[in-house]
Formats: structure tokens, C-alpha cells, sequence
């Protein structure tokens, strides 16, 4: 192996490591930010040792082994900490000396609910919403703080203040590192879940950040929703977010042209969507179905994706069940977005001018008063309907009113169309 | 990224009989990929002598059945993994190889459709 095959060995072994090691180590001492400070210690260790003496048989035991000695080491010059640090003392007592061979020894038995707490204790609503998306990706994704700078165009020492100011507040707020009772679950989850969404739209929408880190927290929200319908199989809207992002993620190489615009849902080439993300789409869709959850916003968000992954063409969409789909997420989850794409599945379904009624009744919404896609919806419809100068109007507000330079030249060029079709 | 992991050998040479602890930790790493989202699907694959092989040449199709005569075929099984990285393709390739003793894989990218 050259130098750097082995470099890249021991990151790759440390970054796969990671998540598990702090999820460890939070358990033990109750904190997650002095957890990551124990895991990073380990792993300036392993940096030392491991080029030398080679990747032990057992990393994610050795790291762990190492951090919980370092913690003992901490313990002892620093008697303010004791409490916390006793726990450990006690369980490393318990399991000698040595570096425990096995995982089961130096992790405890249920490592698997110490990832789940991580992934709560990270995505805690006394959190704002940047602050848990940063969190998460640096503490269950294992991305450094540059990764998530790049991602995000944020800089990195503002990056990693948001961190630091992350973890002070959960301290601070003695968030306690467990997974929340029966009571609190549910508002709990769905913070997680508005995480992991928000990582994958990231990704996948063109607001900001480079071309090179997208397709990366696309990947990371996917993986981390497989990790949790691992984690929390019981929680139908867990396979709910699941199936909408496997099937969301289905469509990347269809999404975008080679040069880079952005094709729509309708005109993209279906025999590029991957066919095996989109079965993973519909059996996750099932699951959380068959687990009473039909209702749940990210399960019908995943429904109406379902009908589009299922049309082999697009003229096979079932765009009556999309209308159906639409009208209970707009019951479950009130919101002009919502009805605006409903008014474009009636559209669809039922024909330009019921989908144009609809619109109207929303044009008075103040929440739609600055969204570029009203007017540019309304411009769709009107143009359907032969209506081309006021169409022309439409997409020219809507030209106006996006910030995405792509979007506002796509906008302008259906306008300057518009306009032909209408002086024709 | 996707990768395709299989197990390169010599189809002549019979698989060694795999004892139930080798089963049930096999059973664990698997287990453990697809609880970290690495693990897409797995499979084996039957004797390559219960094989067909299926020509198109000249506009003429031929049907072999096995046995075959080949020096290094897949045998065994194969994972479809999703990594970050071929890296962490090549450290989880290792913790199965450190399961199953000793084989090579060979681990290829897979491109979408």
C-alpha cells in the first residue's frame, strides 16, 4: 500500500467511525459536545499511530478505547467534571485495562440507540434550523466544517462558531442526550425529519452553494434516512421521508441538461431515472402505509412522487390521484404552496381553466405575493387558454420576482414567446 | 456513488463449507452495512456449471449450457453498496473480506441508467 492509500484508508476508517464513537461517548457522558472533543482526541492518536503500526483490527473499538481513557485522564485534572466523568471510570473499571478486542465491550450494547439519540439530541427544536442542518452533518454525516462551509457558500469559521454556539445552547439548556418519551415524540421527530429534508433540497434545489458539494448532501439526507428507518422502523413518516427522497433522488442524472438547465419533471428522459431508488421509493412507501402513516405529509409528498415514478410516460400519469394526493396534504398540512400545486395537477387532470380558477382564488394569498412560480404558473395556464399578452404579464412578474438567474432567464424567454404567440 | 463489489476466483475450486458461526457473523455484517445506508442489495450466484451462456452473433442467436471451462469467474456473491467515496468502498470490502478469510474482490463504479 503507498502512503497515501494509507492515508486515505485511516480517514475513510475515522469518517465511517466517527458518528458511532460520539454517539458512544455522548451516552456515557451526557454531552455531545464534549463527546466530539474525546472523539477528536482519539482520533489525533489514531494519526499518530495508526501510519506506524498500521489500522487495528477492531478501529472503531480502539478509538473508543482511547477516547474513554482520555475522558479518565480529563477526569483527574479537572474535578468539576466529576460527575459525569465517574460514569465512565466506573464502566472502564469494569472492562480492564486493555484495548477491548470486541465492539460489543467498548461500545455499549445498544450502540444503535445511542446514534438514534444523537440524531434527536443534534436535530433539538431549542435549536434554530441552520444550527441542527450544521450539527447533523458534522456530527452523523462526519463532513468537516470546510465540507459544510463549501456546501452551504457559508465561511468556515462561521461554520464552526455555528457549531460551537450549537452545542453551548443544548449544554445550556441541559438537553438531555436521549431519545424523547411518548409525549414529546412526535414534534421531536418531526424536527429530524425537517433536517434531513432540508439537507437533500440542499442539495437538490439551485439556491447557492457548488456544483461539486450538491450531489454530496443529496447522497448524505438519503443515507441518513436509510440510516433512520434502520434506527426508528416504527415511525411510518421515517419511510415516508424515506420513499420521497429515494424517488426525488431517482431523478438526478434526468434533472439536469448537459449544459447545466434545469429540465422539468415532464420533459426529463424517464429511461434515465434510477429504476432501483425508485423501487426503494415505493417499498418504503409501502412500509409506512402498511404502518398506518398514509397520512403523514412526507408519505403523501412520497404518494404523489410515486404517481410520477410510476408513468413510464408522461402522458400515463395519473394525474387524478395527484389531485386526490394534493387535496388530503393540503387538509394535513395548510399552505398556498400546496394548493398552487394542486391547481396544477386540476390543470393536468381536469384542463387549464378549472387549474386557472384555482390560481385566481389564491392570487389574494400575501404568503404567494413575492413567489415567483404564482405568476409564472398563471402565465402556464393562461398561454394553455390562448390568452397570450396577459400570459406574456404573468411570466414577466415572474422574471421579476426570482432571485435564481436561471429561473428569471427562463422566465423572460417564455414572456418574449408569450408575447409572439400573443401579437399572432 | 454506487459500487459493485464481487468475488473473482477459480470456478473449479469448490466453496469451503461455511460454518454456522461464519453465518451468523456474516449475518451481523450485513446487518450493520445496511443499517449505516451502505448496503443497497446483495446476492449469490449458483454454481457457474448450472450456467447458460447466450450468444447474438451474425443475426444468429446460440444457447450454451454449462459446464465452462474459464479460469476466473465471478463466484460467490456480490453487493451493490452506495459509498461516499471508492475509499469507503474499499473499507467495507475489507471488514467482508476479514468475514468470509481470504478471496479478492473487485470493486467497479456503478453509472446510473
Amino acid at each position: 500500500m503507498t502512503d497515501s492509500q494509507a492515508h486515505a484508508a485511516i480517514d475513510t476508517v475515522i469518517r465511517l467511525e466517527s458518528a458511532r464513537l460520539i454517539a458512544g461517548l455522548a451516552h456515557y457522558t451526557g454531552d455531545i459536545g464534549l463527546a466530539e472533543d474525546l472523539a477528536q482526541d482519539a482520533v489525533v492518536a489514531a494519526l499518530e499511530q495508526w501510519p506506524a503500526e498500521g489500522v487495528p483490527r477492531n478501529p472503531g473499538a480502539w478509538l473508543m478505547t482511547v477516547a474513554k481513557r482520555r475522558a479518565i485522564d480529563l477526569f483527574r485534572r479537572n474535578s468539576e467534571l466529576e460527575r459525569k466523568y465517574a460514569q465512565i471510570g466506573r464502566a472502564l473499571e469494569a472492562e480492564g485495562d486493555g484495548v477491548t478486542p470486541e465492539y460489543d465491550r467498548a461500545f455499549s450494547d445498544d450502540i444503535d440507540d445511542d446514534l438514534l439519540r444523537l440524531i434527536f439530541t443534534a436535530c433539538h427544536p431549542v435549536l434554530n434550523v441552520q444550527a441542527r442542518v450544521a450539527l447533523t452533518l458534522r456530527l452523523l454525516g462526519g463532513l468537516t466544517t470546510a465540507e459544510i462551509a463549501r456546501a452551504y457558500l457559508v465561511a468556515e469559521p462561521a461554520i464552526a462558531q455555528r457549531i460551537v454556539r450549537a452545542k453551548r445552547t443544548l449544554s445550556k439548556a441541559r438537553v438531555r442526550f436521549e431519545v424523547p418519551g411518548t409525549a414529546e415524540r412526535p414534534a421531536r421527530l418531526s424536527s429530524v425529519l425537517e433536517v434531513i429534508y432540508l439537507i437533500f433540497n440542499e442539495g437538490y434545489s439551485a439556491t447557492a452553494g457548488d456544483d461539486w458539494m450538491r450531489p454530496a448532501l443529496c447522497a448524505e439526507a438519503v443515507r441518513l434516512s436509510r440510516v433512520l428507518a434502520q434506527l426508528a422502523p416504527a415511525e411510518p413518516e421515517v419511510h415516508g421521508l424515506s420513499a420521497l427522497l429515494e424517488i426525488q433522488a431517482s431523478r438526478i442524472a434526468a434533472r439536469t441538461a448537459p449544459s447545466g438547465e434545469p429540465v422539468l419533471l415532464l420533459d426529463q428522459d424517464r429511461a434515465r431515472w434510477d429504476r432501483l431508488l425508485i423501487n426503494r421509493g415505493l417499498a418504503a412507501l409501502e412500509k409506512a402505509i402498511d404502518l398506518g402513516g398514509e397520512r403523514g405529509p412526507y408519505a403523501l409528498q412520497a404518494a404523489i412522487a410515486a404517481c410520477h415514478a410510476r408513468a413510464f410516460r408522461p402522458e400515463d400519469t395519473d394525474w387524478s390521484s395527484i389531485v386526490a394526493l394534493y387535496g388530503v396534504l393540503a387538509e394535513v398540512m395548510p399552505s398556498p404552496v400546496v394548493e398552487l400545486n394542486r391547481a396544477v395537477a386540476v390543470a393536468m387532470a381536469y384542463g387549464p381553466q378549472a387549474g386557472l380558477d384555482l390560481v385566481d382564488e389564491l392570487a389574494g394569498e400575501s404568503a404567494l405575493r413575492a413567489y415567483h412560480l404564482l405568476p409564472s404558473v398563471r402565465g402556464d395556464l393562461l398561454l394553455k387558454l390562448g390568452r397570450g399578452a396577459e400570459a406574456r404579464a404573468e411570466f414577466e412578474r415572474a422574471a421579476a420576482l426570482t432571485r435564481n438567474e436561471r429561473e428569471r432567464q427562463l422566465s423572460a424567454d417564455r414572456a418574449r414567446a408569450a408575447g409572439a404567440d400573443g401579437a399572432g | 456513488m454506487k459500487f459493485l463489489g464481487y468475488t473473482l476466483g477459480d470456478p473449479s475450486v469448490p466453496m469451503p463449507e461455511q460454518t454456522p458461526e461464519h453465518y451468523q457473523r456474516m449475518g451481523a455484517f450485513v446487518e450493520e452495512a445496511t443499517k449505516a445506508g451502505v448496503l443497497l442489495a446483495t446476492g449469490g450466484l449458483a454454481d457457474l456449471n448450472e450456467g447458460v451462456k447466450v450468444s447474438y452473433h451474425n443475426g444468429e442467436y446460440t444457447v450454451l449450457d454449462g459446464p465452462f471451462t474459464e479460469a476466473k469467474e465471478l463466484i460467490g456473491g456480490w453487493a451493490l453498496m452506495e459509498c461516499r467515496d471508492k475509499d469507503e468502498a474499499v473499507e467495507w470490502t475489507k471488514r467482508f473480506l476479514a468475514i468470509v478469510g481470504e478471496g479478492d474482490t473487485t470493486i467497479r463504479q456503478v453509472y446510473g441508467p
